[in-house]
């Protein structure tokens, strides 16, 4: 492999650079159709065997920004790097050998109609590496690998567990030795105890694999389990980056408070939380005006209402929040969401 | 169940852990054999199809006559329920005196051929539009959705007739046309099932392994519609042989003295009211062919609907 000839100005492995994703939403033909921005000026950057999360609600653009970084979607704007090469110049197929995805659903994400030779060696059968024999011989050791029976080679999708089913998913990402995992929810479809398994799994192959993962999840439990670097997304925005020991303890963005509040725990004094976000998530389609999070953010001004805040770099990481970046002028600014406030 | 199964499921049960736990389930395979043998519908059409597809690939063995070698002296014999009926002539002969059974066997070869020619050729250009349509979506989906209605206004029997008048009847001339013209049902239903399996993950995740579009559609979304596909086969096959009788009838397919089962019906027209035996053989093997197909293509439709997930 060509690993050595790396730049050696590429001290991250994954960099993205201002970059933006905006979906044209027209219902037919011949209505205007509206801009949906999925995803806007992330700015973000992974170092080789670190685990970056990104968390973030439903709609938040977390899966088009692992899209982007498979390389099946291009970003409308910015630049998404490799090793510090743009993956834009970068062929598809090498960004394929590099970069492999992990998918949510078990049950969506492999072929049913195929062995878990075929699927785990379909990799290898594209790319036309090595002979039959030799990538019988990997599909066997990957199988092992991930704690597979050699007997299921054969078998079919639909008469393994969702657990087993995940292992083969992750099998074939690693067919290729690839450097970076992207796992989109990798457990949320599991079983709790399955659940477990499949993270030790994953954190196992890291350590022996040198693998970097850029790790999506709604689940914080498992992100603090696993992460080292952590992005919050909101509607489309990087609102909070940073190491993963500092988002947790130290969380600077409201919203991200609010996420680290709505952790259920398993102790039955304490009740459901409150977090007092009012109302619920805005249209993607129509976003609020300023700051995305100003009609549900306790701390709100009138400043947040307009003035899009701007990223603010500190303690190796950024937060974009009013209260941050402009402490004054948000002191001498009247408040709203007064009331959220206080029920807080 | 027999008592000594349910001690070992129970065993295993206590014994494994989630994850290990055995799923001891069939392979797909395996579960449309054993939904095949118990499918009556599917046997029996089957059967039909079988005998006929035997016919047709041993003609010259089975037929005990020439089905062109006219014998006047012998012209419309009774079939062996009619009165003066041999063995000899099983089924009777035509006016021509020539032997309906070697005529009406031989004819299995002309609606084969055609059925599931046509049939065929129409499932190539149909499921490949209607696939194309269903992975790309967009233009490429509008301009084929729009060759599918184009095709759906055309009335089928009235552009064939005219096409076969024009270029006359021959075998391969009846193959394109019925091909040309059968092909819109296998694209709205390869098009409407490639959208569905496009949504799974496991479409996206051989476009992150770099698998060419060309080889996704092939690879991946075709064996995952096969089945829709073979039972729309089924259906159009069953239309084709009777279209081709149809136009046989009308004396615009197969030229005599080819044995078409159309054209023997046709010819048996004149003698409908004193030898009734030349229609109804004929039309009855028509008739149980196109029954047999379409059972059989309700059949392969039961034995591999998914059940439950995949």
């Amino acid at each position: 492999m060509t690993e050595q000839t790396q730049t050696p100005t590429s001290q991250y492995v994954l960099e993205c650079r201002d970059v933006s994703r905006t979906f044209m939403i027209g219902r037919g033909p011949f209505t205007e159709k509206r801009p949906l921005r999925a995803v806007q000026d992330i700015s973000l950057q992974v170092r080789r065997g670190e685990v970056l999360a990104v968390v973030g609600e439903s709609g938040c653009g977390k899966t088009t920004l692992a899209k982007m970084l498979l390389g099946l979607l291009e970003p409308t704007a910015g630049d998404i790097l490799y090793e510090g090469v743009p993956i834009s110049s970068v062929d598809r197929r090498d960004v394929a050998r590099r970069i492999q995805p992990v998918f949510q659903d078990p049950y969506s994400s492999l072929n049913p109609r195929k062995t878990l030779a075929q699927i785990i060696s379909l990799p290898l059968d594209v790319h036309k590496i090595g002979t039959p024999a030799e990538r019988k011989a990997r599909v066997e050791e990957i199988m092992e690998l991930v704690g597979l029976p050699r007997r299921l080679l054969y078998s079919y999708p639909s008469q393994l567990s969702g657990g087993q089913r995940q292992r083969v998913a992750i099998a074939r990402a690693l067919a290729m030795k690839p450097e970076i995992l992207v796992c989109d929810e990798p457990t949320s479809a599991l079983d709790v105890s399955v659940q477990a398994q499949i993270l030790n799994l994953l954190q196992e192959l890291r350590d022996e694999l040198n693998l970097t993962y850029v790790f999506i999840s709604h689940n914080l439990a498992v992100v603090e389990h696993m992460s080292t670097r952590v992005a919050v997304m909101y509607l489309g925005r990087l609102i909070e980056f940073g190491m993963a020991d500092q988002v947790f303890d130290h969380p600077r963005h409201p919203y991200t408070q609010a996420l680290l509040d709505s952790v259920l725990t398993p102790e039955p004094q304490y009740s459901l939380p409150n977090i007092a976000m009012g109302r619920g998530f805005p249209n993607p389609l129509n976003p609020p005006s300023g700051c995305a999070f100003h009609p549900r953010c306790p701390h709100a001004t009138e400043l947040c209402q307009w003035a899009q805040p701007q990223p603010l770099a500190a303690d190796g990481g950024t937060v974009e929040c009013h209260l941050h970046s402009d402490p004054d002028a948000m002191a001498k600014s009247p408040r709203i969401n007064e009331q959220k406030a206080s029920a807080a | 169940m027999a008592p000594n199964d349910t001690a070992k499921a129970t065993a295993t049960w206590n014994g494994a852990s989630a994850d290990d736990f055995e799923v001891d389930a069939p392979s797909p395979g395996a579960v449309m054999r054993r939904r095949a043998r118990r499918h009556l519908g599917l046997i029996i059409g089957g059967t039909v199809v079988l005998i006929a597809v035997i016919c047709a690939l041993f003609a010259p063995l089975i037929a005990p006559f020439d089905p062109y070698d006219q014998e006047l002296t012998r012209k419309l014999i009774n079939p062996i329920w009619g009165k003066g009926g041999t063995w000899t002539h099983p089924f009777g002969t035509d006016a021509l005196g020539r032997d309906l059974l070697s005529r009406v066997i031989y004819g299995t070869q002309i609606s084969l051929t055609i059925g599931v020619l046509a049939a065929t050729l129409a499932g190539v250009i149909g499921s490949t539009l209607g696939m194309i349509g269903g992975y790309f979506g967009g233009r490429v989906d509008a301009v084929i959705m729009y060759l599918i209605n184009c095709k759906l206004a055309l009335p089928p029997l009235l552009v064939a007739l005219s096409v076969v008048s024009v270029f006359g009847g021959s075998i391969p001339v009846l193959i394109l046309v019925m091909a040309a013209l059968f092909w819109d049902r296998y694209a709205v239903v390869t098009r409407a099932a490639t959208q569905q399996i496009r949504s799974n993950d496991f479409v996206t995740a051989a476009e992150a392994v770099g698998c060419s579009k060309t080889r996704i559609i092939l690879r991946e979304v075709l064996p995952n519609i096969l089945n829709q596909i073979i039972v729309i086969a089924s259906l159009e096959m069953a239309l084709a042989i009777l279209v081709e009788a149809v136009l046989s009838f009308f004396g615009l397919g197969v030229q005599p003295p080819t044995p078409s089962w159309g054209l023997l019906v046709n010819e048996g027209r004149q003698y409908m009211f004193f030898k009734p035996y030349l229609i109804t053989i004929p039309g009855l093997a028509i008739f149980f062919l196109v029954l047999s197909i379409n059972m059989m293509g309700d059949g392969i439709r039961d034995i591999t609907a998914p059940e439950g997930r995949n």
